[in-house]
């Protein structure tokens, strides 16, 4: 008859309560910590039989077979799941084992007692249970020594990440301080001790190819020693609970938090404060897996990298260091690189804006002038354009102010409408005031108000049905912030795109050789992706770059930076052209103004807008008699 | 005094002397970029506000370099923060971050 209860198991037990006492702690702080209405969503969504089955397939997919990363880098997915998966299989299989052996099935005990043991037998079973022949036990036995073999495998391309990054397909990983590597040490060495562990008693408690065949007879030499037995099971035991305690205080907390922020994210709510309810389900859901470092444009200049989105949830977790947390936030580019990789999804540029909105500006700003401009007109010191009108027109032209920095654009899109015989009007003709995006990114979103309200009322008042823009920083907050029921916004890429299938504009082709770079607000924003390289293909060979679509690199310009210098700035330019330019085009093409302008300072070739290009490709319809 | 339909306008002399430099120091500490201006004035003749209002970055730098804060900080909030400046700055500053430093260090009520 084995025992019941060893002393060995206390550590685990108390680690085990440990770690379900801090977690249920903190959700209740979380869920307290949400403002009404989003607390009420969360609850309905739970409900809800629609929400509550995709919260079961997104907990399947991306808590055990974490599909996100495999298609990245598979390896990389492989050793994440053979871990979690793994351990997460070790623990139904071994609980169901339990139920069918325990030697406590038949026992007379204590509610209490039978309570408590149920808590350490599955973990420690080979222990306390004596072998039995049936095939189902084989079966069992069978499975639990699969599941840890898969388990050992990915510890191992585990170490060999931790080693040799590059290896893995990766350049740089996150570093980490004492904890951590406490906590991963710890659990790099759970399945291995447990395998020796089950190993060194298989001829009592059973077992399969591996702990009995390749563990006891091979490596035991088939002797069953009691006292290293028991070393090895205290030592099991230890590990598991020094795991679990420190598990709170490392990435590892990405375990329960990420189910936690996927219920959250299916309830859709977003962050609100920076250390607040949703906030900190994704700070701790962070596993600090360093994805985003590589893609980061700013880890390009090597001490740089520790501005990146990893290191950036770091401060924010830690609570301390608020210069380190002030700096990170304004010099992000927000370009959206960190959360295309991110497995867990995590939006990090949102807790960013979060913070942005935190800083105190002393000075407000104070745009009563706005009042006075009538449609776009300019107080006096410019000519005067005739009345907007546009009801009679279908189409409302808006460059935005980046747009007139490169007037190149604007002329290429008036010839472009002219061509396509389209009844617009260019509501901006002489100037205009800024969208408002900029103000958002620096975190003043009640001034920006301002300006998305007057340029709101000067468009609603033209009347039109269709609103073309040729800057996609417009195009962002047109589409995320503006309340233009009825009026239908496209950026410039998608309307060309339209007026070439649509055959109201013909282009010639050649066979000149071109390559795409997608703006950031334009693409991982809204993945447009397929229209600018429709309207390329129309009129020359679209070459690849090193990295596109949502992967394309920041040109460096970009508006989300607040705090970088224009050296930095430069290095990341520099960098992404050397991308674009790796299969030798004659030509960078892009959509933005900021892109464009931004590239051409240093671009070794041509860059030129999209509108640009097709403009120059015109075929020109005689009958209206424009000149290329 | 006679009313002669005509006066002498107020002196536009500085006494520097007399002028407070110090939350200047402060903002030049923080954007040491801001000493490479020439005012050539890029920024004013690219300005979205500018072209509207009379807001200049260029003018908003020489007001605070003489202690013209009040004058200053008007120009300062008719900004839009649209980063065209910084695009078109023929030394590099970081315009639109220095603009932020100002509404963040200078106070109105305190002119």
């Amino acid at each position: 008859m084995r025992p019941t209860f060893d002393p060995f198991v206390i550590p685990f037990v108390a680690g085990m309560t440990f770690v379900l006492v801090y977690c249920i702690i903190g959700l209740i702080r979380i869920i307290f910590q949400l403002p009404k209405e989003d607390r009420r969503k969360f609850g309905r969504s739970l409900i809800n039989p629609k929400s509550a089955w995709k919260n079961f397939k997104d907990l399947c997919s991306d808590c055990l077979f974490h599909v996100k990363i495999w298609k990245r880098k598979p390896l990389l997915g492989y050793m994440h799941s053979s871990i979690a998966f793994g351990w997460f299989m070790i623990i139904v299989i071994g609980h169901f084992e339990t139920i069918a052996f325990s030697p406590l099935k038949d026992m007379q005990l204590p509610f209490f007692q039978k309570l408590t043991s149920n808590l350490y037998m599955p973990i420690f079973f080979r222990f306390f249970s004596e072998e039995a022949s049936t095939l189902s036990a084989h079966i069992y036995a069978f499975l639990m020594d699969f599941f840890l073999m898969v388990i050992i495998s990915g510890i191992v391309i585990a170490v060999v990440k931790k080693k040799k990054p590059r290896k893995v397909g990766l350049k740089r990983v996150t570093k980490f301080g004492f904890t951590e590597d406490m906590v991963r040490i710890s659990l790099w060495t759970i399945f291995p001790i447990r395998f020796l562990a089950e190993a060194s008693m298989a001829n009592i408690g059973g077992g399969s190819f591996l702990t009995k065949f390749i563990g006891f007879d091979l490596l035991f030499g088939g002797h069953y020693n009691e006292t290293l037995s028991y070393i090895l099971w205290w030592a099991y035991s230890i590990d598991l609970a020094i795991f679990m305690t420190l598990l709170p205080f490392s990435r590892y907390m990405h375990i329960p938090a990420e189910a936690l922020l996927i219920l959250l994210r299916n309830a859709g709510l977003k962050t609100t404060e920076p250390r607040k309810g949703y906030a900190v389900a994704e700070i701790y859901s962070c596993p600090s897996c360093g994805l985003c470092i590589d893609v980061c444009p700013m880890s390009e200049v090597k001490e740089n990298y520790r501005n990146t989105a990893v290191y950036f949830i770091r401060n924010i977790r830690r609570g301390r260091r608020r210069r380190d947390v002030k700096h990170k936030t304004e010099i992000c580019l927000m370009c959206g690189k960190c959360i295309e990789v991110c497995p867990l999804g995590i939006e990090s540029l949102d807790i960013k804006m979060a913070q942005r909105k935190k800083y105190y500006y002393k000075v407000k700003s104070n745009f009563s002038y706005l009042e006075r401009l009538q449609d776009y007109k300019t107080t006096g010191q410019q000519a005067q354009s005739s009345p907007l009108d546009a009801h009679n027109s279908k189409i409302l032209y808006f460059a935005g102010c980046m747009s007139h920095l490169t007037p190149k654009i604007t002329l290429a899109m008036t010839k472009i409408f002219e061509q396509a015989n389209e009844n617009y009007e260019f509501i901006d003709k002489d100037g205009s005031i800024c969208c408002g995006r900029p103000m958002m990114l620096t975190g003043k979103v009640d001034e920006a108000k301002a300006l998305i309200e007057k340029n709101t009322e000067m468009i609603k008042n033209s009347g039109a049905k269709r609103l073309i823009l040729s800057c996609p920083i417009c195009y962002r907050v047109f589409k995320e912030e503006y309340n233009l029921e009825g009026i239908e916004i496209l950026h410039h890429t998608q309307y060309i795109n339209e007026l070439i299938e649509n055959e109201k504009i013909s282009v010639d082709r050649s066979d000149k050789r071109y390559v795409y770079h997608d703006p950031c607000e334009l693409g991982r924003a809204f993945g447009v992706y397929e229209e600018p390289r429709n309207i390329i293909d129309n009129i020359g060979l679209l070459t690849q770059g090193k990295s596109d679509k949502d992967l394309a690199v920041c040109c460096g310009g970009s508006i989300g930076s607040l705090a970088m210098t224009k050296e930095e700035r430069d290095d990341i330019t520099k960098n992404s052209i050397k991308d674009l330019t790796l299969n030798h085009p004659e030509e960078i093409v892009t959509a933005c103004p900021l892109c464009l302008k931004t590239f051409a300072r240093l671009s070794p070739i041509k860059v030129k807008d999209i509108a640009e290009i097709v403009e120059e490709n015109l075929e020109i319809n005689e009958e209206l008699g424009i000149r290329n | 005094m006679i009313d002669f339909g005509f006066s002498i306008s107020k002196s536009s002399h500085i006494q520097m002397d007399n002028v407070d430099l110090k939350l200047f120091n402060k903002l030049e500490a923080l954007n040491p970029d801001i000493s490479t201006c020439m005012a050539c004035g890029l920024c004013t003749a690219t300005c979205s506000a500018g072209n509207f209002t009379d807001a200049s970055f260029r003018k908003i730098i020489l007001m605070l370099q003489r202690g013209k804060d009040k004058e200053a900080l008007e120009k300062v909030k008719k900004c839009m923060m649209c980063g065209k400046c910084i695009l078109v700055c023929s030394r590099g500053i970081n315009t639109r971050n220095i603009l932020l430093s100002i509404t963040r260090i200078y106070n109105e009520e305190d002119k």
